[in-house]
């Protein structure tokens, strides 16, 4: 947690020397508390005075990157318990577990599959993120040639997991070139563990089945000079799960407990029994407080459906996602295809854009400025009126690019289109569907109207 | 090295409200639910208690649905013919509540009548014993004539009237306060206009243990953040002791899921979407066990495996 000026002050030297460009060493700590400063500019400050800041102002929960070539994750450095409070950064990375104990087709396959697997959302191509390897052999050959089959159809970051240090050595020989994840250190091969990840410059990730045992271990790795670890509180269970990394996170922000600020992995198929009991868990530990998940279970609708809830639960609060206003051409539209109009938050151009496109008919889809507002939420906020509907048609130019006078207002807005007709003399007002889905069948309809 | 448990104690709580009535309190119910009275945040039973779990409502339609997936219809078969068949499955599909939900026209497109609207709900009282709750059609005019119609007829069932919102409150706050029902305060999904409706209602005489909240809420990925966010800071907001906002919170997943192409259709939609039966019980599932994470403490659901889904995950949450 960051010092305040007072506490900062009195580990600087408090001789006032002006050096650092302020009057006095307090006026110094005051701007470094409100970090318009640097240390830097203090040429006196001590080693352990400087050492004390710097713990001090590093965050709450570390960030930890794994990375592959062609993709990195990185979690934590998150800095509130509820996304209104500000925002959650770093959506946890979603993880397919493979086993080495698999033929190595099939490790190939699952990972194959679950990797080249991209979902297009909200004009966002969505994917996961790695793949977890798991020693169930035990034995480092065949844990090596696993790494390797995954590796050699996918780029994206690796997990390895298993217990014995000589197996894990021979996953990183095989996971060459990347920074992947290791799990995991416990109370038993901590040690060695640790060296291995040391040696190798990468996180690893501890598991203990209490938080007392989790924080011994973090601060026995930390001892031998690792900095990025990971935690796994052993819980497997919902309930559990959620009080444990709800505790965990308050912990890191509320009490600036150092020894647990670090990102969790989660492993929902655990406790799971089938996809959408997983995409439950899984769904949870996106909301609260996961940074890396390993998924046991693949299916495309249970990636969509948690890739899309990621995205919605890392959306920054205070900035809905708003598309530019103006006109958009869908389907190459001449001048007597159906004009259209809607709100520029994002979810509400992408439902009807995808609609307009998926039917194969051409259209103009004129999109107003209502400050990033779906339809219904800006028009009950006056930003979705008569006027704003005709400023749109007005300012973009669109007259001149038809040879009709029809417009389709939202179904939603039906009571609009009195008043829209007054504000656009000329004019022909028709009321579209309510729902985005039932334009395809409305416009096919349209030439009659 | 031993670690305190970061134990977050509230000093307030969200007000215990009972739903329906028995013969022995004036109704015909064969049971009441309970609903609220949490001190802590969903499933934070370090903190505080959860009395009662968040209960599931299963929405079923005056008449067969016009517009509901044909996964829906296939999955109920014969019943939506029949308001009180309906009724009586939802109750054997392991609902807490059932939601009857009336429209604005009745076949032929002659519309809903008050006796139209009292009739149905007997019939659904007659079918099953758990607590009912009805909702109009979304009219106001519509609104306010069946409501006060279905409360009259259900004098003394503790029933739950819906929707009230700030244009019609007057009306069906009058018909719940004369008939001893609870009403369902539904606002945009938005802190401020929430607490407003409460003042407004009970500012009426409706005491707060006879008022739901409803935030309005979306689907995932169609703005369930939204909800999703309002839900969590109106809980924070009960749990610190604003009065007006301790109250149970209703929304509909049901509702908001299957209106989504993601659940409705099956055609014409990205292979990447995958199986579309599991994706649609998915969508409606996830909408509702991501509102629970954040505070519903009533899910009104459509289909009878999301029932299951919800169920036990509420069951695993709840265990000790
Ligand atoms: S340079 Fe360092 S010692 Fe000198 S006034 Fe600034 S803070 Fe104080």
């Amino acid at each position: 947690m960051a010092l305040t000026g007072l506490q900062i002050y009195k580990l600087l030297p408090q001789t006032n020397c002006k050096e650092c460009g302020f009057p006095t060493c307090l006026a110094f700590a005051m701007k470094l508390a409100a970090k318009q400063a640097e240390l830097s500019a203090c040429p006196y400050v001590s080693e352990e005075a400087k050492a004390q800041l710097d713990a001090a102002s590093a965050p709450p929960i570390r960030l930890v990157v794994v990375e592959g070539p062609g993709h990195k994750v990185e979690a934590g450095n998150e800095t509130v318990i509820f996304r209104h409070e500000k925002t959650f950064y770093h959506p946890p990375g979603l993880f397919l577990r493979v086993k080495d104990s698999w033929p190595l087709e099939q490790v190939k396959g699952a990972a194959k599959e679950a990797m080249d697997y991209i979902v297009t959302y909200v004009g966002m191509n969505l994917h996961l993120d790695g793949v977890a390897v798991e020693s169930a052999s035990g034995n480092p050959e065949a844990f090596a040639a696993a790494v390797k089959a995954v590796r050699e159809v996918t780029d994206r970051p690796l997990i390895l997991m298993a217990s014995d240090p000589a197996v894990l050595k021979a996953g990183l020989a095989a996971a060459d070139g990347t920074r992947p994840l290791l799990y995991a250190a416990t109370a038993e091969n901590w040690q060695a563990v640790a060296e291995v990840a040391k040696a190798a410059n990468v996180p690893v990730a501890v598991r203990a089945d209490s938080l007392d045992g989790l924080a011994d271990l973090t601060e026995k790795v930390k001892g031998v000079g690792i900095q990025d670890i990971v935690l796994d509180p052993g819980v497997r269970d919902p309930a559990g799960t959620l009080v444990t990394l709800t505790h965990l996170r308050r912990l890191a922000l509320k009490k600036n407990f150092r020894p647990l600020g670090f990102p969790i992995i989660t492993f929902p198929g655990e406790g799971a029994s089938d996809v959408i009991e997983e995409a439950q868990l899984a769904a949870e530990h996106i909301a609260k407080y996961a940074g890396f998940i390993v998924l046991d279970r693949f299916a495309p609708e249970m990636a969509y459906a948690l890739l899309a809830w990621r995205v919605n639960i890392y959306t920054n609060p205070q900035e809905p996602i708003k598309v530019q206003p103006g006109v958009y051409e869908i389907n190459n539209p001449t001048a007597d295809s159906p004009v259209m109009i809607t709100t520029n938050f994002s979810i509400t151009y992408f439902s009807v854009a995808n609609e307009v496109d998926g039917s194969g008919l051409p259209g103009w889809l004129l999109v107003a400025d209502a400050e990033g507002m779906s339809v219904l939420t800006a028009w009950a906020a006056g930003k979705f009126d008569a006027e704003k509907i005709a400023k749109t048609v007005k300012t973009t130019g669109i007259e001149e690019k038809i040879n009709h006078r029809k417009l389709i207002i939202p179904g939603a807005v039906a009571v609009l289109m009195g008043e829209v007709e007054e504000e656009l003399p000329g004019w022909q007002i028709l009321v579209g569907p309510r729902e985005a889905v039932d334009l395809p069948g409305y416009l096919k309809l349209w030439k009659s109207f | 090295m031993p670690v305190e448990i970061p134990v977050e104690q509230w000093p307030g709580r969200v007000i215990e409200e009972t739903l329906g009535a028995t013969p022995a309190e004036g109704g015909t119910r064969s049971r009441v639910v309970k609903v609220g009275g949490e001190n802590t945040l969903p499933f934070m039973l370090t903190d505080g208690e959860m009395p009662n779990p968040p209960r599931i409502a299963i929405e079923i339609l005056d008449q067969r649905p016009k517009d509901w997936s044909p996964l829906l219809l296939e999955a109920w078969g014969d019943v939506v013919d029949d308001p009180a068949k309906w009724a009586k499955a939802a109750e054997e599909a392991g609902a807490d509540l059932v939601l009857l939900q009336l429209s604005l026209t009745r076949d032929g497109g002659k519309p809903t009548t008050a006796a139209d609207a009292k009739a149905l709900t007997r019939a659904v009282l007659q079918a099953t014993g758990l607590p009912i709750l009805v909702f109009g059609p979304g009219q106001v005019d519509a609104d306010n004539e069946l409501l006060v119609a279905v409360a009259e007829e259900a004098a003394g069932e503790r029933i739950v009237l819906g929707i009230c919102e700030e244009k019609n409150y007057r009306t069906i706050v009058a018909a719940a306060l004369a008939n001893g029902h609870l009403v369902n305060g539904r606002t945009a999904m938005d802190v401020n206009l929430a607490k407003q409706l409460n003042i407004l209602i009970a500012d009426m005489g409706l005491p707060l243990d006879r008022i739901i909240m409803d935030p309005t809420t979306a689907s995932l990925g169609y703005g369930i953040e939204y909800g999703y966010s309002v839900m969590e800071r109106l809980r924070l907001a009960a749990l610190q002791g604003d009065k007006m906002t301790q109250l149970p919170m209703l929304v509909t997943p049901g509702f908001e899921a299957w209106r989504q192409k993601e659940a409705k259709v099956g055609e014409g939609v990205p292979a990447s979407w995958g199986d579309w039966r599991q994706r649609a019980v998915l969508w409606e599932t996830l909408t509702a066990t991501n509102l629970i994470l954040s505070g519903a403490d009533i899910v009104v659901l459509r289909h009878p495996e999301t029932v299951k889904r919800v169920r036990a995950f509420i069951d695993r949450m709840m265990a000790k």
